[in-house]
């Protein structure tokens, strides 16, 4: 879907011109206490009608704010130069009221965070009616009505209805779903959609990326896709544009840039993803491609290719100049490394281009796992909490069923992944194991020890065996303490002798591969990467056999995240660890995990050895969100056929009854009366697929054993 | 948008969850005392604060050195000089009974700041403790102290110094900061509270109850410390409300008695004559309207350099 | 809801019950009604005092607690007793409830609303001249106590009065007793006394609710959801209008609840000030006359007017906010 015939364009213009053609773009923000920020630093490109251009990069590498800069959004400060034309006619400059007139009309926009993104004070039905009554003289009636009708069309049920509820009303894949709605009120040209589906979970951004799609296809609208996530434009996108320091680095069509890749960053970009659809070769698997280092500060840019200092292929030249776009290969494909013409002669792959850390193995892993000591084992385990409503007239109204009985257990040596999509459960089950107190219903025994019989001196000393590390690197240190305060708490607390604890910190700061020099300094002096090294520093402080991760590298961009997953191997190879791994992303767990849980509204819906779940998912949940994961693979995206849930999660406080997938479950729907009735009626029980041999079983009266990656 | 850099500040704060690629910027790579001398660089950076920090330190330099350099002391009587205006002789003029208006109102200031000074520490103290062991422990601890605040909130405190105040006479005016202050810490200790709810879901104090951190030890190493900066602008805020509810008590005579003297019972003997004797009023009242500026311009610079998210809301 | 409301309503009954008892029991404890006697000329017979004083309740000799259960048993029929001149507390009140509430209403309108709208324009204008000056004009009301505020304007008045040649503005007393003339004339006479008190009043809360307000609007101004309104066509200042300030109002409103003490006293100077016979003026009075009924009456009039003027707080940001409206 390239070029479909021109629809005239509703602002004057020339008809032949792209939809939009951005030319050396550049934006600076003024820092009067220091250089200036240079954010977006000389891009261009053009979309026509009907195509879909995908904007790829990592934070702070200027793909927002060029998106801003386009609509003229930015702050008055900023300032900008460089042309923006709107089917050839030069928009960048025009005052308020003309840009008022193009956004939401041509330009329509729709952003990353739906819930901040919605005023809070009105309905989500009058939010999109205003945008209807902007640019035509509808009544109110009437918008009113064409508000409802978008709703329904971006899938909302019960629109009419829905159309009277409040933002914070709605789901976060609802709003987004309000959002498009508003942006294709008016059957704009160009949508541009800023990380539109990043605060949502997997099963959610499949359905936002299918509304998208319906969205284009309503109004042969020009698409610009901003995101982080390679696998999200390798299905969606014609061509892609990878974006590095405020520059783009490489452009060209979507199977040359997945397939061919000629700039050293893109090429670590795509070997630092983990893969879902490539499993581990057995033990002592491969690692990531890590790229090392932090990109550059936008204020104070060194001459040269801004990558150099963390490309593995730079060489004096690259210090020199800032190498400008070429073409390399095909065309349309364009590279801005003066090393590309090398690496397309050679045909280098990214694992060729990157050195390869070695991952030690974990000597239990030779063991079998029935022979090893069972370090964690929940049995029954259920968690409620009060369901409280109402801010200022706070009372209780009902109770949550955030954990309602799990099982699981953890061997020496082992990771066991714990997945599922937010609000399932599975950071409340962390949390009730760290507690180290008696559950409300059922056990947790943490190394042979269980936590409702336990003394307080037990409980303390049990904490050395036990340790965590938390999803944000910034929030779990505290900003006033330097990180060798931050590292001397927990061996202070446990009386480790006072005059070794200097020399320890210096140990664990090198065990994660940080500078013992730094110990003074203070978090905030830390990239994101370094911080979350030293939140597993801490960790290790005491010598832990089990290690709780939540979501560790979730909050870090891919090419930080992949050398953060590689430590954490490497450790556990190293120290003997076990971990508990929690996390939403479920390529991240296939690559680190021994084992994995999938959690849907407080229980297991499946569980099993990774290869057993990943080869062959059994429940129609996992299933489901297996096949919801873009992969960065564009061939594999297009052949791919998604298993599209109905809905959102089911409020815990009422889960539906017998089984609690049933009420979205594609499965189900195939079922007849009789089957049905049966998921209705009886909870499902994990049974083992293959009888007991095989590690591996699923929470469904129907289980059946799928390949969907 | 009027904001330079709003936008931008949030975009580099994402980062800095992100890539953080703060790690390599210049301001912060100092290492060591950053977060000191990055406030002080705040602190400096706005010429309101600085204004009122130099028209602060030269009030207490008034006040406390001043005396030495005036011809009269409070205690003297000039039999010579009954209600003169301002001379060479008597820099602010005399009072009826040929005080000098300078000594004595120089002396009524001194009082006026160590009042301020004494209550806004005590209470400010009090708000912290109070507000962080309701917020951390909730339930009952929480319960209680809350209803205490709300009697205090719910009770008239002018009401009950005022009543109170005879006990003053002859009694150290100690006592009426003690009270004082007992009844300014309640709004500060609700907003402590709320703020160590959310800061006890702060995953570094998470962390350290799952290391087996005892609780106190929890509240006074990692949240009161994290507060400092909404408690030492609470304490400035504090200051000039002490200094202003002294006035104002001082002024119907319920606050400080004699023969102390505070720049309030000043204002109240002169302000029958203000239009008459004009250097019997306004003197006593410019000092204190100077010195509450002075102290307000300073609690909203502190409060701009300590607390970065109000950074943008600088008044300059 | 119904059992939530009452518990809530319980727990305020009871915050009174113990702050207007306190008051009492401290007034009693303190203050000495016997004084107000033995300072006549010719001093009364002391069994003619203690009869008094054993009727109004206020005998120094009857232990403390006895007295209050006495106390106690009255109010809890509706009657505060008897001022220390043989009046009934409730009498007295009645009459200046009125005038009290009067000042604080049109001092809070006033006040709040000039307040909030200067507030939101100048963070639209931030560093404009109308920022600058406002924010000045604010730092230094705030700088000034509400005695000091109102003894000032009293002077100006007398100035300005003197300039005009004319009494335009009245410093003393609700209105001029024995005036004649319509009702034009006793309207306009009304206007000229009310003038000076609730410019004192809304003064002070002028420059609180600009200064909170316009830090307010500034933290929402770089919210996303007015980027979003921008986004749709909507011009700029459409947006902040539509968008912005109604939304930041929301935490304005959960501010009144915190600035209604600091007002009440200020309304409590300002009627001894100007000489307005409202409750402020009883509070002090009633100490200065060693009035223990009729200080326990006014606590109990501070401490509902404190808990009714955080309900309405609540009752407002509920309807500004849908996300704490109970639905």
């Amino acid at each position: 879907m390239t070029q479909q015939t021109v629809a005239a364009p509703r602002s004057g213009g020339d008809p032949s011109a792209p939809v939009l053609e951005v030319t050396d773009l550049h934006v600076t923000f003024p820092n009067d206490r220091g250089p200036d920020v240079k954010a977006v630093r000389g891009i261009g490109y053009a979309v026509r009608r009907g195509e879909v251009l995908g904007i790829v990069g990592e934070s702070g590498s200027g793909k927002s704010v060029s998106s801003l800069a386009v609509m003229g959004l930015l702050p008055e400060s900023a300032e900008t130069t460089g042309s923006v034309r709107l089917y050839g006619e030069e928009i960048l400059g025009l005052g308020d009221r003309e840009l008022s007139k193009i956004r939401g009309k041509t330009v329509s926009m729709v952003f990353q965070d739906p819930l901040s993104a919605l005023t809070p004070v009105y309905t989500i039905g009058d939010q999109i009616a205003e945008a209807v009554r902007i640019h035509t003289d509808a009544s109110k009636e009437r918008a009113a009505a064409r508000a409802v009708e978008l709703l329904d069309l971006v899938g909302i049920p019960y629109a009419a209805q829905r159309a009277k509820a409040f933002p914070h009303e709605f789901s976060g894949g609802m709003r987004q779903r309000a959002m498009i709605a508003m942006a294709i009120a008016n059957d704009p040209d160009l949508i541009i959609c800023d990380e539109p589906t990043t605060a949502l979970d997997v099963t959610i951004q499949a359905q936002v990326l299918e509304v998208l799609k319906t969205a284009q296809r309503e109004t042969g609208a020009a698409i610009v896709m901003i995101t982080h996530d390679m696998g999200v434009v390798a299905g969606f996108a014609d061509r892609v544009m990878v974006m590095y320091a405020g520059r783009a680095v490489e452009v060209g069509q979507v199977d040359d840039i997945y397939y061919r890749p000629r700039m050293p960053y893109t090429m670590g970009l795509l070997g630092s993803i983990p893969r879902l659809d490539e499993g581990a070769e057995g033990p002592g698997h491969t690692a990531l491609v890590p790229i090392e280092g932090t990109p550059p500060s936008l204020s104070a840019l060194q001459p040269g290719c801004p990558f150099a200092p963390r490309c593995p292929l730079a060489i004096d030249a690259c210090r020199a100049e800032e190498p400008a776009a070429e073409p390399v290969g095909r065309t349309g494909h364009l590279s801005a490394c003066i090393r590309s013409g090398e690496i397309e002669e050679h045909g280098w792959s990214p694992q060729d281009v990157y050195p390869l850390p070695a991952i030690p193995e974990a000597p239990a892993a030779h063991v079998p796992r029935e022979q090893r000591e069972t370090v964690l084992q929940v049995e029954g385990l259920i968690k409620h909490h009060p369901l409280m409503k109402g801010a200022v007239f706070k009372r209780r109204i009902g109770s949550v069923y955030a954990v309602d009985g799990i099982d699981l257990d953890i061997r020496e040596g082992e990771t066991l992944g714990l997945v599922g999509e937010s609000g399932c459960g599975k950071t409340t089950t962390l949390m009730e194991i760290l507690e180290l107190s008696r559950p409300q219903r059922g056990k947790v025994v943490v190394l042979g020890k269980d936590t409702a019989t336990m003394t307080q001196r037990d409980r303390t000393s049990l904490r050395r065996d036990l340790q965590v590390v938390f999803q944000d690197p910034m929030a779990a240190l505290d900003p006033r303490f330097t990180v060798a305060d931050i590292l001397s708490e927990p061996l202070r607390t446990h009386g480790y002798p006072a005059g070794a604890v200097h020399d320890r910190v210096r140990e664990l700061l090198e065990l994660v591969g940080l500078e013992p020099g730094h110990a003074a300094r203070y978090p905030q002096d830390f990239s994101g990467g370094q911080r979350q090294r030293i939140g597993i520093a801490r960790a290790l402080a005491l010598q832990p056999r089990l290690i709780v991760l939540d979501e560790p590298v979730s909050a870090l961009d891919v090419s930080i995240q992949a050398g953060v997953i590689n430590l954490l191997d490497e450790l556990r190879g190293r120290l003997s660890l076990s971990y508990l791994f929690v996390a939403h992303d479920l390529s991240v767990v296939r690559h680190i995990a021994d084992r994995v849980a999938v959690m849907y509204l407080g229980r297991i819906a499946e569980i099993g050895t990774v290869d057993a779940v990943y080869g062959a998912p059994s429940h129609p949940y996992t299933q489901a969100l297996l096949s919801a994961i873009p992969l960065p693979d564009p061939h594999k995206e297009r052949e791919r056929r998604r298993i599209i849930l109905r809905g959102d999660l089911p409020s815990p406080a009422d889960p539906p009854s017998g089984c609690r997938f049933r009420t979205r479950c594609q499965k189900f729907l195939i079922l007849n009366e009789e089957e049905q009735k049966e998921c209705v009626q009886r909870e499902p029980q994990i049974l083992p697929l293959r009888g007991p041999a095989e590690d591996h079983g699923a929470a469904c009266h129907y289980a059946e054993r799928v390949e969907v990656i | 948008m009027t904001m330079p850099g709003e936008q931008l500040e949030e975009e580099v704060g994402r980062d800095e969850l992100g890539t953080g690629t703060t790690g390599e910027s210049p301001v912060r790579a100092a290492g060591g005392s950053s977060r000191l001398s990055l406030v002080l660089r705040r602190f400096r950076g706005s010429p309101q604060s600085l204004v009122g920090l130099v028209l602060l330190l030269g009030l207490f330099l008034l006040a406390f050195v001043g005396p030495y350099l005036a011809p009269y002391s409070y205690l003297d009587k000039d039999f010579t000089a009954f209600l003169e205006p301002p001379s060479p002789q008597h820099w602010f003029g005399t009072t009826p009974v040929g005080q000098d208006v300078f000594a004595i109102t120089l002396r009524g200031m001194q009082k006026s700041l160590v009042v301020g000074l004494l209550v806004a520490l005590i209470s400010t103290t009090v708000a912290g403790i109070v507000g962080a062991f309701a917020g951390y422990f909730l339930g009952w601890t929480d319960r209680g102290l809350m209803w205490l605040a709300d009697l205090l909130l719910v009770l008239p405190a002018f009401l009950i110094i005022a009543i109170v105040s005879p006990l003053f006479r002859g009694n150290t005016w100690l006592l009426f900061v003690v009270l004082l202050a007992a009844f300014l810490w309640m709004v500060t200790a609700k907003i402590v509270r709320g703020m160590t709810i959310s800061l006890k879901e702060r995953e570094y104090v998470q962390a350290a109850r799952f290391m087996g951190v005892s609780a106190p030890k929890i509240i006074f190493r990692h949240i009161l410390p994290n507060l400092s900066s909404l408690l030492i602008v609470d304490a400035t805020i504090n200051v000039s409300a002490a200094i202003l509810a002294e006035t104002a008590l001082s002024y119907f005579g319920f606050g400080v008695q004699p023969p102390d003297i505070s720049l309030g019972t000043l204002i109240s003997q002169g302000q029958t004559s203000a239009v008459t004797y004009p250097w019997l009023f306004f003197f006593a009242v410019g000092l204190l309207i100077i010195t509450v500026l002075a102290v307000n311009l300073v609690g909203d610079g502190l409060r701009d350099a300590l607390d970065p998210r109000a950074r943008s809301r600088r008044a300059n | 809801m119904t059992t939530f409301l009452l518990r809530r309503l319980v727990n305020y009954l009871v915050l009174v019950i113990v702050a207007t008892s306190f008051a009492y029991l401290l007034a009693g404890a303190a203050l000495d009604p016997r004084s107000n006697y033995q300072g006549r000329n010719p001093p009364p017979p002391e069994y003619v005092v203690d009869k008094t004083l054993n009727e109004y309740n206020l005998n120094d000799k009857t232990p403390l607690l006895e007295r209050y259960v006495t106390w106690a048993g009255n109010v809890a029929t509706g009657d505060f007793g008897k001022t220390w001149e043989g009046v009934s507390v409730n009498e007295e009140v009645g009459r200046r409830i009125g005038v009290s509430l009067r000042l604080i209403i049109l001092g809070v309108v006033l006040g709040s609303v000039t307040g909030v709208f200067i507030g939101a324009y100048a963070a639209v204008k931030q560093y404009g001249a109308f920022d600058r000056g406002s924010t000045f004009g604010s730092f230094v009301i705030l700088s000034i106590p509400t005695v000091v505020i109102a003894v000032l304007l009293q002077v100006s008045a007398v100035f300005a009065n003197d300039i005009l040649g004319l009494k335009f503005f009245q410093y003393t007393g609700e209105y001029t007793p024995g005036l004649e003339g319509g009702l034009l004339t006793h309207a306009l006479d009304r206007v000229q006394h009310l003038v000076l008190p609730t410019l004192t009043l809304a003064l002070t809360q002028v420059a609180t609710y600009s200064r909170y307000q316009r830090n307010m609007m500034l933290d929402v101004l770089g919210s996303d959801f007015v980027r979003t309104a921008m986004a749709k066509g909507l011009r700029r200042r459409t947006a902040l209008i539509k968008h912005a300030l109604r939304t930041a109002l929301i935490p304005a409103v959960t501010y009144f609840a915190f600035t209604f003490g600091v007002l009440l006293a200020g309304t409590t100077f300002t009627e001894k000030i100007f000489g307005w016979h409202g409750m402020g003026e009883l509070l002090i009075d009633s100490i200065s006359r060693n009035d223990i009924n009729s200080v326990a009456a006014v606590a109990c009039f501070a401490a509902i007017a404190v808990l009714i003027a955080g309900l309405l707080s609540d009752i407002f940001y509920a309807i500004l906010d849908p996300r704490v409206r109970i639905r």
